[in-house]
């Protein structure tokens, strides 16, 4: 504080005084300050500048809505496939076609690939965490109505798809405990970039 | 007298605009009443402009400038995207209208007086806040190219370099440095990663490394000189020089700090490359890349002194050299680059070539101050399988006709 005090006092009321005297001896000071000496720009930085207000636990509550792998974020309720099934008829088959299969914004559900051609990404074969197709449900759509299903509804929704892809039976509720536990196919598969510049082509 | 027209066209928004501007032959450009009854000035067309322009008096001051209607510069659109054209542009700056586009959900319509930033999780004070009082922090302003990571195509000799590459724009951002903002609440030692979410429909979510929001984001509030535009998400976004596109999140809304990633869709789903069997994942630097946009297709040359122009970037620092090959790539030559040359932005370059009319394939390649050298197609393919996918940023060729046509080189 005593400090701060000082550096106040300096601004405020030294260094008018002394303005009229830096001129003359710019010259042999070296240690003025100049653009390209000046210190990095944090070093006087206030401790904060007061600036935002506190968030309440119930906007963040409001907000937070992201799912982590490990479960954080899911939500209370449940789902289970055949209810997810009848959701997925109703709002999902236009864009990803019946079963998941198919449709113009691509499959959600593995398949035999027609002869020469690759098979698509699915759910299935690609995604490696369970509950990012919570949380991307949730957020995001359907397309034509996004942030419209309740909890519950992604939940089935959630496990309709699981199931489809063969990665649950029927039966299997989904829930926040159930959900992370499940291990997806692709899982394996994912590594963390490893290009660091240079000259390898990687 | 701008004000007396202005008066007249309130008090009579259909008078001749002949008359306005003192009877010429034809009006250069018209002061015009909008619906909302706005003065602004309507774009001229060829029959529009008098044969001698040093004879009329032409178009008054205005609010807001145009461009030329001579000019038909244009994004190229599809669905989900808008592609720069990177072949009509000079010098370095992208113009903000030009910025490509790459949205999951639309361009969100966003009040700015209600709109908040949320920063919570692992920080010692949760705070929300109000653009305004973002532009009340210290400032920063960085010139920087943006470009998506899934920026490349190929399979046709009928494409532009907008077609090929027009996923990259180059703007300067003004907003304040995301630890400026970390410093305010406080991040816990324990946060390693935080997610970044945007205010759209698609509510689209990354998870980013805790060192890139101390090493050099910004939280962008402006580019070139403006408020962001709405397709670059205005009212503030998330910015992080040389990352892939998508990792700067527009619109954005909340950052929550963490001890681990998210895992959300565009990080796992999406945004993710096959490499040798395997799925590489958070590749957030975009390789160093560069493409000749003149000549291209669909332009035409003549024989004789032909300059070679491009575009090269790095998003692990600076260019540190750019050749050019006129010959199919047996020889290359150093290309001239234009000053200044700044870390991770695109910079022009230029190469002077005398075209005596011979078929021949021309193309660039860039070397960052990494060492990092553009490589060909067949040497990504070599090295990370036949898959394709995000993060190409191959060597790209043109064939030169003899009649001066000038063609892609599809890659096989």
């Amino acid at each position: 504080m005593p400090h701060t005090l000082s550096r106040v006092l300096l601004t405020v009321v030294l260094l008018p005084l002394l303005i009229p005297t830096l001129g003359v001896f710019r010259a042999d000071t070296p240690t003025q300050l100049s653009p390209q000496n000046m210190p990095s720009d944090t070093a006087h930085f206030p401790r904060s500048f007061g600036l935002g207000r506190a968030a309440t636990p119930d906007e963040i509550k409001k907000l937070d809505i992201d799912v982590r792998p490990d479960g954080k974020g899911l939500p209370t309720g449940s789902g289970i496939s055949t209810k997810g099934k009848s959701i997925f008829e109703a709002k999902c088959t236009p864009c990803h076609g019946v079963g998941g299969v198919g449709g113009p914004n691509g499959s959600l559900v593995t398949s035999v690939p027609a002869a020469g051609k690759r098979s698509e990404r699915t759910i299935g074969n690609y995604w490696p965490y369970a509950t990012t197709i919570f949380d991307y449900v949730r957020r995001a759509m359907p397309f034509n109505a996004p942030g419209s299903l309740t909890n519950e509804e992604v939940y089935h929704l959630t496990a309709y798809l699981l199931h489809a892809n063969k990665i649950i039976d029927e039966t299997t509720v989904i829930d926040a405990t159930s959900l992370p536990k499940v291990v997806m196919p692709a899982q394996k598969s994912f590594i963390p970039d490893d290009r660091k510049g240079g000259p390898e082509i990687k | 007298m701008k004000n007396k027209l202005i008066e007249i066209g309130q008090i009579a928004p259909k008078f001749s605009r002949r008359k306005l501007l003192g009877g010429a032959a034809t009006a250069a450009v018209a002061i015009v009443q909008t619906a909302q009854g706005k003065n602004i000035q309507q774009a001229i067309t060829v029959s529009d402009v008098p044969d001698d322009p040093t004879k009329v008096v032409g178009t008054l001051a205005g609010e807001v400038g145009t461009r030329s209607s001579f000019e038909k510069v244009v994004k190229k659109p599809s669905d989900i995207s808008s592609r720069s054209p990177l072949q009509d542009f000079y010098g370095m700056i992208t113009p903000s209208d030009l910025h490509f586009e790459r949205h999951h959900a639309g361009v969100p319509a966003i009040a700015p007086h209600k709109h908040e930033l949320l920063i919570h999780g692992l920080v010692e004070k949760p705070l929300v806040f109000k653009i305004s009082d973002l532009k009340r922090f210290p400032s920063v302003s960085r010139i920087a190219f943006l470009e998506c990571s899934g920026n490349y195509r190929t399979g046709k000799e009928t494409l532009t370099p907008q077609e090929i590459c027009g996923l990259t724009s180059q703007s300067e951002w003004t907003g304040v440095k995301l630890s400026t903002l970390f410093r305010e609440v406080g991040v816990k030692p324990n946060a390693s990663w935080f997610l970044a979410e945007g205010g759209d429909a698609a509510v689209m979510t990354r998870s980013i490394p805790i060192k890139k929001g101390w090493d050099d984001a910004i939280i962008a509030y402006a580019q070139n000189g403006e408020a962001l535009r709405p397709e670059q998400g205005y009212p503030v976004r998330l910015f992080l020089p040389g990352w892939e596109g998508n990792t700067s999140v527009k619109w954005l809304r909340r950052l929550e700090l963490s001890d681990a990633p998210f895992m959300t869709r565009e990080e796992t789903s999406k945004y993710t490359e096959s490499v040798n069997g395997k799925v590489r994942q958070f590749s957030f630097d975009i390789d160093a890349r560069s493409i000749i946009t003149y000549p291209s297709y669909p332009q035409h040359i003549e024989r004789g002194w032909v300059e070679i122009r491009g575009l090269a970037w790095s998003g692990r620092g600076k260019v540190v050299q750019v050749e050019v090959s006129t010959n199919a790539g047996k020889t290359w030559q150093l290309a001239r680059l234009q000053e200044p040359i700044l870390d991770k932005a695109h910079v022009q370059f230029r190469y002077l070539w005398e075209w005596k009319g011979d078929a021949t394939e021309i193309m660039s390649r860039v070397t960052d101050e990494t060492g990092y050298v553009q490589p060909t197609y067949q040497q990504l393919i070599a090295a990370r399988g036949a898959d394709g996918g995000y993060h190409f940023n191959p060597i790209a060729s043109w064939q030169i006709k003899p009649d001066g046509s000038v063609l892609h080189k599809p890659e096989k």
